[in-house]
């Protein structure tokens, strides 16, 4: 238990949803009873509950800007972190935070997870993240001497690497794919672990301007949110016909299958209307229903997904499948939120994925030619225009890579393909033109 | 046996990567890798994934707090050892999930998960997340670890899902609702395409440690980090420091970033601001921003009200006025922005038209708006 009084942080004890106040609490509680021979502070939960209620007080955190910190020979997986009250908390006076590259898709034998609770509790605070943002498994909180022991026994004992921060390749991350999706148009867990295998070095030690962040969906559906938050986002998709099991179709118009996986299922909404809850809401209006037949003129599908994920025992992806690749998505920091921009329409997504890693290596090598300190890719992208990006890529112009064409006539034309060149001789003009 | 000190570089193992994740997948996943054919939801929390191969996939998906002790994991642990065989996996939105290859071990895992508590009253394993509802919130560190927070972040994502939790299982929303948190503007979890965003935000531009800050920071890099340029090289008292503009300056806190001397977090001035309308997914209509619909709110803990009862007002009207899997955002572009702050009752403020880069691209350039 915290060693002072706690009272907003008890508040948060109550109601339904798990309290994370509490799952402290109980690990406070373990490691005051514990006989492990602890090798960071005993108290170390007892004083985080008390500088949250002191944060959560103030309506300030309490911790110190940056602080390094780091395991011999990487340049990223450990996040340095100091008190900065800490007379007050001893036992949290520095706190340093691991993060530990998650396999694809979250997947665990227990066992492994018992090895990495007792490896964390003896070691560290007991206190995770499962998982960070990025995707890593987030270790929060132990002391400058424990790093090298920790990750001495990630590697040798869990068979495990810490992941990336800093200016750095982050750690990969993508959807459940295949694993269980019928929707995955590629093995979106195997191209995550071998591009993260590829790229260890770039991953380990900064060697960027910024973060680079690479994330894979299975389909356009995006669970991983790529397309919002990862410089390069590789979505799944597929380029020949959704396939039609027509008997299926007419038994969820028949009301047999719940439409939607039965997602709706806490409202009525009536009985399914095919017309009105597919054909009406398809963007590009390309299937038509004759009250028998499902017809869809797959030329003109854009793959958005909507009628797949409403009857998902009558339509399937199509069997041509692999990867629209986007590039420079972020947050707003600094020049404004980004999505990611169609780069690449359609690449085949098979191991050993060299076409996206050879195209992933022009990027990096312009990137670091060019970008500025704490510039991320789509701020690159934006600042020399997407068609240099382009050439970067030696990937030909394609209307599907834009929403519109430009609505202004300021084209930058390259000297060499203007007849005559740029070079004119002003005295010939005055010939022909007097001042 | 272990590290060594004296001679840190003996054995040392490094780039190995993370585990394979093929060592980690239950064995009904393993045999039917890439042959599920569909899926149905037969109850919230509770999805079924059959394959080609007639075989049958169980998930009984649970809510968890992102922040998790080891005390709790192994108690996942003996669930998963108990019903799983040893197998569990996460969600990208820190949902847990238990998988089982027959529908009679279903039940059991289900009473098992509901009847666990914590000390406090809260549930371990609150059943939901599927569906047309809402799921777990993601969210960032907040003051439990990070030194830029404008806010907490587990604390009001608490206070939110203790308010919306009869959502979480309930599946009666029009379409999905992603909720997401970020305690500041950096979005260490990107949260600028969420359905509803609470967003940490500051209002008051940095101080200036003039005493500190030439020993704390690279002077150059702090001026070259603001990107309104309100930022320039000082003097004062004989000391390099840096002077602020007040008026150019928008509390992005880049220049903290970089610059450890020029704190902006403030009890007052930093709070919640609300945005909506954002998704990733390209269903029907494309990925697209959420938009700042709430400017500011206090920061209050512990139970952060206005904030819970700007986000319940909000998906109450969206629930009650959309269509069947209209997400809120096309909802929102359908009734029009000016209907959206009518029917949600939020105020409309000059804060929420935008002044930034691309600003014009958000003014309403024709004659189409409602009455």
């Amino acid at each position: 238990m915290a060693k002072r009084k706690t009272p907003i942080l008890d508040e948060l004890e109550n109601g339904k949803w798990p309290s994370f106040v509490s799952d402290m609490k109980q690990e406070a509680e373990w490691r005051n009873k514990t006989d492990v021979d602890l090798q960071t502070p005993k108290e170390v939960c007892d004083d985080l509950l008390d500088l949250l209620e002191l944060s959560l007080k103030d309506r300030e955190c309490h911790w110190k800007h940056g602080g390094v910190a780091g395991v011999f020979g990487y340049g990223g997986g450990v996040i340095g972190r100091y008190c900065d009250r800490p007379e007050e908390f001893p036992a949290v006076k520095d706190f340093h935070t691991l993060r530990v590259n998650q396999p694809s898709s979250y997947f665990y034998k227990t066992d492994f997870l018992r090895q990495l609770c007792e490896l964390w509790e003896r070691r560290g605070s007991g206190i995770t993240n499962m998982h960070g943002s990025t995707g890593d498994i987030i270790l929060l909180g132990t002391t400058t001497p424990q790093l090298e022991e920790i990750f001495w026994e990630l590697t040798h004992n869990l068979k495990q690497d810490l992941g990336g921060s800093g200016s750095n390749l982050r750690s990969p991350n993508c959807c459940i794919g295949k694993s269980r999706c019928e929707f995955a148009c590629y093995d979106t867990q195997e191209a995550c672990r071998n591009l993260t295998m590829e790229f260890q070095d770039e991953l380990h030690r900064p060697s960027f301007g910024y973060k680079f962040k690479m994330k894979f969906d299975g389909c356009p559906n995006g669970c991983v949110a790529s397309i919002a938050r990862s410089d390069m986002s590789v979505i799944g998709t597929w380029k020949d016909d959704i396939r039609i099991d027509q008997e299926a179709v007419r038994a969820y118009v028949g009301g047999e299958f719940k439409p939607d996986g039965g997602a709706h299922a806490g409202r009525d909404w009536g009985p399914f209307d095919i017309v009105k809850e597919v054909i009406d809401l398809c963007p590009t209006h390309c299937m038509g229903w004759n009250g028998n037949k499902l017809g869809i003129n797959h030329r003109e599908c854009n793959r958005c997904m909507h009628c797949i994920n409403t009857m998902p025992r009558a339509l399937r992806i199509g069997t041509e499948t692999g990867a629209s690749i986007l590039f420079g998505a972020k947050a707003p920091i600094l020049e404004g939120a980004q999505l990611g921009t169609l780069t690449i329409p359609f690449m085949r997504m098979e191991e050993p994925f060299n076409e996206i890693k050879e195209l992933v290596g022009k990027i990096w090598d312009w990137w670091s030619e060019e970008g500025r300190s704490r510039e991320r890719l789509g701020e690159l992208m934006q600042r020399k225009g997407f068609a240099k990006f382009l050439e970067v890529c030696e990937v030909k112009p394609d209307p599907r890579m834009i929403k519109e064409p430009r609505s202004n006539p300021y084209i930058f034309w390259k000297e060499a393909d203007i007849p005559g060149g740029w070079e004119r001789d002003i005295k010939d003009f005055r010939k022909r033109h007097q001042k | 046996m272990g590290y060594d000190a004296k001679n840190p570089m003996k054995d040392r193992i490094t780039d190995i990567g993370p585990r394979d994740y093929k060592e980690f997948l239950p064995p009904v996943i393993k045999r039917n890798f890439g042959k599920w054919l569909y899926h149905e939801i037969l109850e919230p929390g509770v999805l079924v994934h059959v394959s080609e191969s007639g075989e049958k996939v169980f998930t009984v998906r649970v809510g968890g707090a992102r922040l998790m002790s080891a005390t709790h994991i192994r108690e996942i642990c003996d669930i998963a050892d108990k019903h799983c065989d040893g197998y569990v996996r996460w969600t990208t939105r820190n949902n847990i999930e238990f998988m089982v290859d027959d529908e009679a071990k279903v039940k059991p895992l289900m009473e098992d998960l509901e009847k666990r508590k914590f000390a406090g009253g809260s549930l371990k394993f609150p059943r939901g997340g599927t569906g047309a509802g809402l799921t777990n919130i993601v969210h960032t560190q907040g003051y439990l670890h990070c030194h830029t927070a404008a806010i907490d972040a587990s604390g009001v994502v608490k206070a939110v899902m203790d308010e919306l939790y009869e959502d979480f299982g309930k599946m009666r929303l029009p379409a999905h609702v992603r909720i997401s948190l970020a305690c500041c503007l950096n979005m260490c979890g990107a949260v600028h395409c969420s359905d509803i965003a609470i967003l940490g935000v500051h209002r008051k531009p940095p101080m200036v440690d003039h005493e500190n800050l030439a020993n704390m920071c690279e002077i150059p890099l702090a001026v070259a980090s603001c990107p309104t340029g309100a930022i320039k090289a000082t003097t004062v008292d004989d000391k390099k420091s840096v002077v602020v503009n007040n008026d150019k300056c928008m509390y992005c806190g880049n220049c903290f970033t970089m610059c450890p001397a020029m704190p902006l977090a403030d009890a007052g001035g930093s709070g919640v601001a609300i945005l909506v309308g954002g998704k990733l997914s390209n269903r029907i209509t494309a990925p697209m921003f959420s938009k700042v619909v709430v400017p500011f709110l206090p920061n209050e803990a512990p139970r952060w009200p206005q904030t819970v009862e700007a986000v319940k007002k909000i998906l109450n009207t969206y629930a009650k006025d959309a269509k069947k899997y209209e997400r809120l955002g096309d909802w929102a572009a359908r009734i029009g922005w000016e209907r959206f702050f009518e029917k949600t009752d939020l105020p409309f403020t000059e804060h929420l038209i935008d002044d930034y880069r691309f600003a014009y691209t958000t003014w309403r350039t024709s004659t189409q708006f409602k009455f």
